[in-house]
C-alpha cells in the first residue's frame, strides 16, 4: 500500500497557497524587497528613483505582455528585443529628418512593430516551422535592418525634440505616463484575453492542441495573431525605449530578450503553454526591474544582474514544474482511492 | 417513428484491415440502445464515423431522417451529435465551465464573455446531474470520473439529439456509476437517441433498450434486451471463426518468473503469479483491467508499491528497462509504432538496438555482422522484405511485429512478455506469430501473453489469468477455459465463483 | 497471404546525400564568385582567415549537432564561450600556468553542461528555458568574475596558437583542432553504437527507452560534452583576439544553431550528418569572407545568417509538404499519423 500521506505543515500550507497564484507570491516578493532594499538605501524609495524604477519597468511589461501571450499557445519569440531596437531607431531617424510630426512618427513605429510581429506569424505557421528556429533567425534579420538604417551613426539627443525624453518621467496627477500606459495596455490585453473568444483560445490552443483542433479551433490563425500582437506590443516597447534613453544605437535593447522572457517566466506563464495572466508578467517584469535597481542603489557590483536574472530564471521554472508535479502526484493518488 | 440515427452499409478500411464491413444501426428517439463486441470488434470506429473522425468509405448516415454526412467533430457538434470519449479531451489548464463552453460561451451586450452567466449555466448542467462540482476551478488535477460528468454535461449543455457515450463507466466506481445512469435514463426521456458501448454486461441489461451486437467489423444481432440473457450476448460477442496456430503439449520446467502480490500506484493490486519454463500463461481481461501495467512493472518501466518479483527464484526489482532486458526479460509492448519500434531505422537497426553494446563491445559499429544477427533473427520468423535493410516503417503490421518479436528475441531472453501480439496483424501473419510463440515455449521460455482476444489466449495459453478491475478474478486451467468462462469472469460476473481463485504464492 | 506491399521509402527529393550535395553546390557557387571578386580570395593568407575565423562556431556545432538530433538544443554556449575566457583569464593572473589552467577551464565547461543536462533530465524541464536560463546565469559568472576588466597579455605560444598557422602552410592550428575533433564526432556519430543510440532516442524516446537505451543518462553526458567543447571554444576565442573579456562570444549561439541547421540537421530531432555540418562550416565561412570582399560590413552580416537559418528550415520543410502532396496524390489517401510531427508549430 502507498504511504499515507500526512497533514502538509504550516510551510507547505504557506508555499501552497503562495504558489496558486503566482501574481500574489510576486506582489509579496516585491514588497519584501522594497522594505529590505529602502532599509539599505533609503533612497530607494524616493520619487526620482522610483519614477526611473517604474519607466524602464513599463517598457519591459509591454513587451513581455506580447511574449506571454505567445508563450501561453506554447511558442516563444526570441526577436522581440530586434524589434524594440529597430523601432526605436526608426522613430528616432525620422525625428531627426523632421519629416513627420512626433505622433505620426510613433504610429509608424508602432505599424512597423506589427509588421514584424506579421511577418514571424507568417513564416511560422505558413512552413510550420518552430517559432525558435524563426525567431532565432529573424532576430538577427531585424537587427541587420538596424544596422543598414543606422548606417554607423546613432541617435543622439540633440537630434530629436526639445524635452522629448522629458516624456519618460512626465507625469499625470503624480502617476507617471509610461506607467499609465503599461496599465492601460495591461487591462487592454487582459480584457482581451479574459473576456473574448479568441483569447480563450490562445489558452486554449496552448493547453491542448489535439482537443483545440477537434473543436475546430483554427490554431494557426490564433498563432499567427498573437505573433502580430507580440510585434504590435514590440513596437510599442521600442518607441517607449527611444524616448527614455534618447541616445539610441544600432546595438540598443540587444540581449534584452533574456530579460523579457524571464520576466514572462517569473510572471508564471508557463513555458510548457496554456496558463498565465498579463498582470503575472507586467508584476515580473516589475520585479526584475527593481532587482536591477536594488543593485544600483545598495551599490552592489551591476555584473551581478545577469547572473541573478538567470537563476532568477531557473527557479521560476523549476518551481513551476515541482508544482505541477506535486499536482498530479496528488491526482494519481486520488484517482487509486 | 423516424429514426434519430440510422446508418447503413457503412463500411471502412484501415490500410490492410477491414475495421467496418456493411453495417448497420438504428438509434431511436428515447431509446438507449447498447453497442457491444470484443476488443477490436469495431466499435469505436464506429463511433468515431459518427463523431466525424473518420470518414466511411461507403455507406449512409440519417439524422432525423435527413441525408448527413459529418466531415469533422465540429460539424458533428454543430449537428448536436455529442460525443463522450472513453478517455476524456480537456484542456487541463481552463476551468469546468470553461471546458463546457469553449466554443459557444454566453456572452453579455458587449459580445464579451459573461462569466459569471457561463459558471451560472454550468452550475446548472451539474445540478441536473446531482453532482457536486466546482466550476470554476481547473480541470488539471480532476479525478477521470470528474473529467468524465464535465463530458457528460458538455453534451447536456449541446441539448443533443444524439449522445454517444464511449465506454463511460471502465474509470467509474460503483456508486458513480449509478449517477450516469440516473443522468442517461433522464436525457432519454427528453427523447434522445442514447449509444451505449459498452464491455459490462450487466451495465447493458441494467440500462438499455436494446442491443447491438459486433464481431469482427460485422453486424451479428439488433434485439431488444428483454430478449436477451448474458449468455445469449457472450455467445453473440465470442464465437469468431479464425483460423488458429494452437499450442503445441510441451514439458513444463521450473518456475522462471514468480509474481506475489503485486500492486502498483492505479492499475492494479495484489496479483500474484507463476509462469514456467516452457510455459505460456495468458493474461485476459477488459481494457483497463490493468494488464499493460503489470508488464510495465514487470519490465521496470514503472515502479510498484508492493510485492515481490522473482526471476529464478531471485527477487528483483528494475529501475530500468535495460536492467531488466540485461536480466532476460522481454517486453513486446502494445503500441507498436510508439513504443515497440523506431519506425525509421531499418529492421536491422531495429533488430540490433537492445543488444548493441553486447554485439560490439569495442564501440565501432560492422554493418556486416549487424545484418547477419538482423538475419539469424528475422529469417526464422519469415519476416517479409526485400532485406535486413529496408524501413520498418514500410513493412505490413504482420511483419513489424515479427520484426519487434526478432528484436526481443536477440537478447536472448527467458521471460517473454508479449502485448497484444497480434493486435492490426492480419489472419496470415497472426498465425505466423502463434507458431512462432508456440515454438518459443518448446524451447524453454516462460511467456506472458496478455490479449484480449479469447480465441487466441484460449488457443495458446497453458493456464489463463483473467483481470478485473486490477484484481485477479479467476485462474482458469487451459482444460477448463472456453470463451463464455473467460468473458464472464473478465466482465465481472462470476466474482463470487472466482474469489478464491487468486491463489497464494 | 498476400504479400505486403513493399515500396522504397526513399524519395530522392529529401535524401541526406541530396542535401548535402546541394551545400556542395552552393560551396562551388561562393567560391566562384569569391574569385570573381578578388584575386587575393584564393590566397594562402585568405584561406587561413576565413577558416580561422569560424573555428569556435565549428568546433561548438559538433556537440550542438548531436544534442539537436536528441530534440534538445543548448542556448547557453555562447556565454560558456565569455565564461571560459574568464576563468582562464584569471586564472592566469593568478600566476597558474597555462597548461594547468586550461584543464580547470574544461572541468567548469563540464559541470555548466552538467548543470543543464540536470535541469532537463532530472527536473524534466524543457532545453529550451532550461539553457536559456544558464544562458544569463553563464554570462553572469562571466561578469562577476572579470567585471569591465580585458585580460590582454598572454603568452606567445597561446595566441600563436589562437591565428597562427602550422610552419609555411596555410591551415591554422585551430583548423587542426576542429578537424581531429570533426573526425571523432564523425567516427562516433556514424561509425559507434553511441551515434546510433542517440539518433534512437531523437526518432522516439519511447521506442528507444523501450530498447534499453539509457536515454536520461546519454542526454545528460551530450549537454556535458557541449559544455566541455564550448569551454574550449572560449578559449581558442581567447587565444585568437588575445583578450578575455566578459562579452566574448556574445550572439554566437545563433551562429552555432545556424550552422548546425545548414547542415541539414532536423529542428524536429532524429536526423542530421557530421559532413553535412562541417560543409555547413565552410559555406558560413566563404560566405562571410566574401560578404566582406563585396564590401559588405560585419554588422550586416547577422541578416545572412539570419536569412539562412530561416531557409535552411523553409527548404527541407517546403520539400517535405511537396513529397507529402504527392504522396498522396499518387495513393490517393491521408499520410499516415506520423509523417505530420514535422509540422507541428511548438516550441
Amino acid at each position: 500500500m502507498p504511504k499515507t500521506q500526512g497533514q502538509p505543515g504550516m510551510l507547505g500550507r504557506v508555499t501552497g497557497a503562495l504558489g496558486r497564484s503566482r501574481e500574489l507570491t510576486l506582489v509579496a516578493l516585491i514588497v519584501l524587497m522594497c522594505a529590505i532594499v529602502s532599509l539599505g538605501a533609503p533612497q530607494f524609495l524616493s520619487i526620482s528613483n522610483l519614477d526611473q524604477v517604474t519607466a524602464m519597468a513599463a517598457i519591459f511589461a509591454i513587451a513581455g505582455i506580447g511574449e506571454a501571450m505567445v508563450v501561453m499557445t506554447k511558442n516563444i519569440d526570441l526577436s522581440v528585443e530586434s524589434t524594440i531596437g529597430l523601432v526605436a531607431f526608426l522613430v528616432g531617424v525620422t525625428l531627426r529628418q523632421g519629416d513627420l510630426p512626433v505622433p505620426a512618427a510613433w504610429l509608424l513605429g508602432i505599424g512597423v512593430g506589427l509588421l514584424l510581429g506579421m511577418v514571424n506569424g507568417a513564416v511560422i505557421t505558413v512552413f510550420r516551422i518552430p517559432s525558435i528556429v524563426v525567431t532565432l533567425g529573424t532576430l538577427s534579420i531585424f537587427r541587420g535592418l538596424v544596422f543598414i538604417i543606422a548606417g554607423g551613426k546613432e541617435v543622439n539627443l540633440s537630434d530629436l525634440p526639445a524635452g522629448y525624453a522629458n516624456l519618460a518621467t512626465d507625469t499625470v496627477l503624480g502617476v507617471p505616463v509610461f506607467v499609465i500606459v503599461a496599465v492601460v495596455i495591461v487591462a487592454i490585453v487582459g480584457l482581451l484575453l479574459w473576456k473574448t473568444r479568441f483569447g480563450r483560445q490562445v489558452y486554449a490552443v496552448g493547453s491542448n492542441a489535439e482537443a483545440a483542433a477537434i473543436l475546430g479551433i483554427r490554431s494557426r490563425l490564433v498563432t499567427f495573431a498573437v505573433f502580430s500582437i507580440a510585434g504590435l506590443l514590440g513596437g510599442i516597447a521600442g518607441v517607449m525605449w527611444g524616448i527614455y534613453f534618447g541616445t539610441i544605437y544600432a546595438t540598443s535593447a540587444s540581449g534584452v530578450v533574456l530579460q523579457i522572457v524571464a520576466a514572462v517566466v517569473v510572471g508564471g506563464v508557463s513555458i510548457a503553454g496554456g496558463t498565465g495572466t498579463v498582470v503575472g508578467a507586467a508584476l515580473g517584469a516589475l520585479f526584475l526591474a527593481l532587482i536591477n535597481n536594488a543593485l544600483l542603489v545598495l551599490q552592489l557590483p551591476q555584473e551581478l544582474l545577469q547572473a541573478i536574472y538567470g537563476a532568477v530564471i531557473l527557479v521560476a521554472v523549476s518551481a513551476d514544474a515541482l508544482l505541477s508535479r506535486r499536482n498530479k502526484g496528488q491526482a494519481a493518488q486520488e484517482a487509486a482511492r | 417513428m423516424t429514426p434519430r440515427l440510422e446508418l447503413t452499409g457503412i463500411s471502412k478500411r484501415f490500410a490492410a484491415t477491414a475495421a467496418l464491413t456493411d453495417v448497420a444501426l438504428r438509434l431511436l428517439p428515447g431509446e438507449i440502445h447498447a453497442l457491444v463486441g470484443e476488443n477490436g470488434a469495431g466499435k469505436s470506429t464506429l463511433v468515431k464515423t459518427i463523431a466525424g473522425v473518420h470518414q466511411p468509405d461507403a455507406g449512409e448516415i440519417r439524422l432525423d431522417g435527413e441525408r448527413i454526412t459529418i466531415p469533422s467533430p465540429a460539424a458533428a457538434r454543430a449537428m448536436r451529435i455529442a460525443v463522450v470519449h472513453q478517455e476524456p479531451r480537456l484542456f487541463p489548464d481552463l476551468s469546468v465551465a470553461e471546458n463546457i463552453f469553449l466554443i459557444a460561451p454566453p456572452t453579455d451586450r458587449l459580445h464579451t464573455i459573461a462569466w459569471r452567466e457561463m459558471r451560472r449555466r454550468a452550475a446548472n448542467l451539474f445540478e441536473q446531474l446531482d453532482v457536486k462540482m466546482d466550476v470554476s476551478a481547473p480541470v488539471r488535477g480532476l479525478s477521470m470520473a470528474d473529467q468524465q460528468l464535465i463530458e457528460i454535461a458538455k453534451a447536456l449543455s449541446l441539448d443533443a439529439r444524439v449522445l454517444i457515450l464511449d465506454e463511460p463507466t471502465a474509470s467509474l466506481s460503483t456508486h458513480e456509476v449509478e449517477r450516469l445512469f440516473t443522468i442517461v435514463r433522464r436525457t432519454k426521456e427528453r427523447g434522445v437517441g442514447v449509444l451505449f458501448v459498452s464491455h459490462r454486461l450487466d451495465e447493458v441489461f441494467a440500462l438499455c433498450d436494446r442491443a447491438t451486437v459486433f464481431r469482427d467489423g460485422r453486424h451479428v444481432i439488433t434485439a431488444p434486451t428483454s430478449e436477451l440473457t448474458t449468455a445469449s450476448l457472450v455467445r453473440h460477442m465470442v464465437g469468431r471463426e479464425v483460423s488458429l496456430f494452437p499450442k503445441e503439449a510441451s514439458t513444463l520446467g521450473e518456475p522462471l518468473l514468480e509474481v506475489r502480490g503485486l500492486s502498483d500506484a492505479a492499475g492494479f493490486r495484489d496479483v500474484s503469479f507463476t509462469v514456467r519454463a516452457g510455459e505460456i500463461l495468458g493474461l485476459a481481461g477488459l481494457v483497463g483491467a490493468g494488464r499493460t501495467e503489470i508488464a510495465r512493472v514487470l519490465f521496470g518501466i514503472e515502479s510498484r508499491t508492493a510485492g515481490e518479483v522473482l526471476l529464478d527464484g531471485k527477487p528483483v526489482n528494475f529501475r530500468s528497462p535495460s536492467e531488466a532486458l540485461r536480466a532476460g526479460i522481454a517486453y513486446v509492448p502494445e503500441d507498436r509504432h510508439q513504443d515497440g519500434l523506431v519506425l525509421d531505422f531499418s529492421i536491422a537497426n531495429n533488430i540490433t538496438l537492445p543488444i548493441l553494446p553486447r554485439l560490439f563491445p569495442r564501440l565501432l559499429l560492422r554493418a556486416r555482422v549487424e545484418d547477419e544477427v538482423a538475419r539469424s533473427f528475422s529469417e526464422p520468423l519469415r519476416v517479409r522484405a526485400t532485406g535486413v535493410g529496408q524501413a520498418v516503417s514500410a513493412l505490413s503490421g504482420g511483419n513489424q511485429q515479427k520484426v519487434v518479436i526478432a528484436k526481443w528475441l536477440a537478447t536472448k531472453p527467458r521471460v517473454l512478455i508479449l502485448d497484444e501480439p497480434t493486435r492490426g496483424v492480419d489472419i496470415g501473419a497472426k498465425v505466423e506469430v502463434h507458431r512462432i510463440v508456440s515454438e518459443l515455449a518448446a524451447t524453454g521460455l516462460a511467456i506472458v501473453m496478455i490479449s484480449s482476444d479469447l480465441p487466441e489466449v484460449l488457443a495458446m495459453s497453458d493456464r489463463i489469468l483473467v483481470l478485473h478491475e486490477g484484481r485477479v478474478a479467476a485462474e482458469i486451467a487451459r482444460s477448463d477455459a472456453s470463451e463464455e468462462r473467460v468473458m464472464f469472469a473478465a466482465t465481472g460476473q462470476v466474482e463470487a465463483a472466482a474469489a478464491g481463485a487468486g491463489h497464494g504464492g | 497471404m498476400t504479400a505486403p506491399a513493399v515500396r522504397s521509402r526513399r524519395l530522392p527529393l529529401a535524401s541526406l546525400a541530396r542535401w548535402e550535395t546541394l551545400l556542395v553546390i552552393l560551396l562551388v557557387g561562393l567560391l566562384v564568385a569569391g574569385t570573381q571578386l578578388s584575386r587575393f580570395f584564393l590566397s594562402a593568407n585568405n584561406f587561413a582567415n576565413l577558416t580561422s575565423s569560424v573555428m569556435e562556431v565549428a568546433i561548438m556545432a559538433l556537440p550542438m549537432t548531436l544534442i539537436i538530433i536528441t530534440g534538445d538544443i543548448d542556448l547557453s554556449v555562447e556565454s560558456m564561450v565569455g565564461l571560459a575566457g574568464a576563468v582562464l583569464g584569471t586564472l592566469m593572473l593568478a600566476g597558474l600556468p597555462l597548461p594547468l589552467a586550461i584543464p580547470i577551464v574544461l572541468i567548469v565547461g563540464g559541470l555548466g553542461g552538467w548543470l543543464n543536462g540536470l535541469l532537463v533530465t532530472r527536473a524534466g524541464l524543457p532545453a529550451l528555458v532550461v539553457t536559456l536560463g544558464t544562458l544569463a546565469l553563464f554570462r553572469g559568472l562571466a561578469n562577476v568574475i572579470l567585471g569591465p576588466t580585458v585580460i590582454s597579455v598572454w603568452p606567445d605560444w597561446f595566441t600563436e596558437f589562437g591565428f597562427g598557422t602550422i610552419a609555411k602552410s596555410p591551415i591554422p592550428y585551430t583548423l587542426v583542432v576542429f578537424a581531429v575533433l570533426a573526425a571523432v564526432f564523425w567516427l562516433v556519430t556514424h561509425g559507434t553504437w553511441l551515434g546510433r543510440q542517440v539518433v534512437a532516442i531523437g526518432k522516439s524516446k519511447d521506442a528507444a527507452r523501450y530498447s534499453g537505451v539509457p536515454v536520461a543518462s546519454l542526454r545528460n553526458w551530450l549537454f556535458i560534452l557541449s559544455g566541455v567543447v564550448a569551454a574550449l571554444a572560449g578559449i581558442i576565442l581567447a587565444a585568437r583576439f588575445s583578450s578575455a573579456r566578459n562579452d566574448n562570444g556574445t550572439g554566437m549561439t545563433l551562429t552555432v544553431v545556424t550552422v548546425v541547421l545548414l547542415g541539414g540537421v532536423d529542428i524536429n530531432g532524429g536526423k542530421g550528418s557530421i559532413p553535412g555540418v562541417v560543409l555547413a562550416v565552410f559555406v558560413l565561412a566563404v560566405l562571410q569572407n566574401v560578404l566582406r570582399l563585396a564590401g559588405v560590413s560585419s554588422e550586416f552580416q547577422g541578416i545572412a545568417v539570419g536569412l539562412l537559418l530561416v531557409f535552411s528550415v523553409i527548404v527541407p520543410q517546403l520539400a517535405r509538404q511537396a513529397k507529402a502532396a504527392l504522396d498522396r496524390a499518387r495513393r490517393g489517401r491521408r499520410p499516415p499519423a506520423g509523417s505530420m510531427a514535422a509540422g507541428e508549430i511548438n516550441v
